[in-house]
């Protein structure tokens, strides 16, 4: 295409935010670079599913709701790269395993489809309690990214909901693998309502997660039941995603995610 | 809107939907603004889901247009909020939907519901005895139906 013009966008999306002179405050960018590694890292498990879901509309499924995640991240990356003079992809691609910040919960490899579910109505549930909250930010830009991901995020919890009641109430088989599925990711829960230190220093930007627990325990023990499942009862682990401390998996997931980055720096297509 | 503001719009509505060429960025509800200051012209777009990939063909298409209509600087901002909903789609964007294939969305209530009525009509024959084979499709935009009438599977376009 031959023309002179060029593209300047100067609003709230992963490509506008970094040509614009919005540039976050080091504190909210310190909280979305969480936010937006936790959304980074379940969009890139949902996607070891495609081919390997058990149906085809499954595969869809599951892709579209990484899609949706990915596009999360990349606005949360963004927005948290303007503090630093860094793009989405030298936050995705070129930070080392310690540098991350996501929840163990999200790094945890897809295992049984039952333990996918059960981790994705976890997650979706946390998600939209978290940035129906976050749609009231201090910071406008949160305010905006968290506002777009809530709609897309409640759809995420009923795909959850209705798979858990499906195999919940299924034949005993599915049942008792639903249940395996639950127990597997369980000890994750914990760590995603405790004290989030750059959730504080952020004040008013952001949700202090432990305000989160209580609509997450209205919501998925009644499923549970409903259901006919039991809530597990284990112990949390000790966690420590938001401070560098990651699952066994995360590692391998990690080189995986950043291997072509990192072979070809800079390359485009 | 200015008349050179609408003239700026004209052009810019005539950019499809990469992935539903039967509908204009305008009939979608994509195209939310344009402005002039001075020389430079300014379109307003707001993506339709987050992670939606085709927003970078609109946002292409609509410099593209426009080089070709005369403007020499264009700026193409991308704005999140308020939010996008199907509530903007135009009722001629809906008709050529359903003539294309696909079913419309259903309209929001003043509450925020969504009637889903007897059911989603079936755009090849009308039907209304349809069922949902998948909430998610090809797009992000769209779920999976099939009618139970004429067999005919389809594509809805989600209530957003």
């Amino acid at each position: 295409m031959n023309h002179s013009n060029h593209v300047v966008s100067t609003a709230i999306t992963p490509e506008s935010i970094a040509d614009s002179s919005l540039i976050a405050p080091e504190t909210v960018a310190q909280y979305a670079l969480g936010l937006g590694d936790d959304a980074l890292v379940l969009a890139h498990r949902l996607g070891e599913w495609i081919t390997n879901a058990p149906e085809l509309e499954e595969d869809v499924a599951l892709g579209n709701i990484g899609l949706d995640l990915l596009g999360h991240a990349r606005s949360l990356l963004t927005y948290a790269g303007t503090a630093w003079d860094k793009t989405e992809d030298d936050l995705a691609y070129f930070r080392d395993e310690p540098e991350f910040r996501s929840h163990q919960l999200f790094e945890q490899p897809n295992g049984d489809f039952t333990a996918t579910i059960a981790r994705q109505l976890i997650a979706s549930v946390y998600f939209a309690q978290l940035y129906r909250e976050l749609s009231s930010s201090a910071d406008a830009t949160l305010a905006a990214i968290a506002a777009k991901a809530v709609k897309e995020v409640d759809y995420h919890v009923d795909h959850s909901a209705q798979w858990l009641l499906r195999l919940g109430l299924g034949t005993e088989y599915s049942h008792q693998r639903m249940q395996a599925g639950l127990d597997a990711v369980w000890p994750f829960v914990d760590e995603l309502f405790r004290e989030d230190p750059f959730a504080a220093a952020a004040g008013d930007a952001a949700v202090d997660p432990r305000t989160l627990r209580p609509a997450f325990e209205a919501t998925v023990p009644r499923l549970i039941g409903e259901a006919g499942l039991e809530v597990p009862t284990v112990a949390p682990t000790r966690g420590g995603g938001r401070s560098g401390v990651h699952a066994e998996a995360f590692g391998p997931m990690l080189a995986e995610l950043q291997v072509l980055a990192r072979a070809h720096p800079g390359a485009t297509w | 809107m200015t008349r050179d503001e609408q003239a700026v719009w004209d052009v810019a509505a005539t950019v499809v939907d990469p992935e539903v060429p039967v509908l204009t960025i305008e009939d979608l509800g994509v195209l939310r603004r344009v402005s002039i200051d001075d020389t430079q012209v300014t379109v307003d777009i707001t993506p339709t889901y987050s992670g939606c990939p085709a927003i970078d063909a609109m946002r292409d298409d609509i410099v593209s247009a426009l080089s070709a209509a005369g403007y020499a600087e264009v700026r193409v901002r991308q704005v999140l909020a308020p939010a996008w909903t199907t509530d903007w789609m135009s009722s001629e964007g809906r008709a050529k939907l359903e003539e294309f294939g696909i079913a419309p969305p259903a309209p929001h209530n003043s509450d925020g519901s969504v009637n889903l009525g007897l059911g989603i009509r079936c755009p090849h024959c009308g039907s209304l005895h349809t069922r949902q084979l998948s909430r998610f499709g090809s797009t992000s935009c769209k779920a999976l139906h099939v009618c139970q009438r004429c067999q005919e599977p389809f594509d809805y376009f989600k209530a957003h």
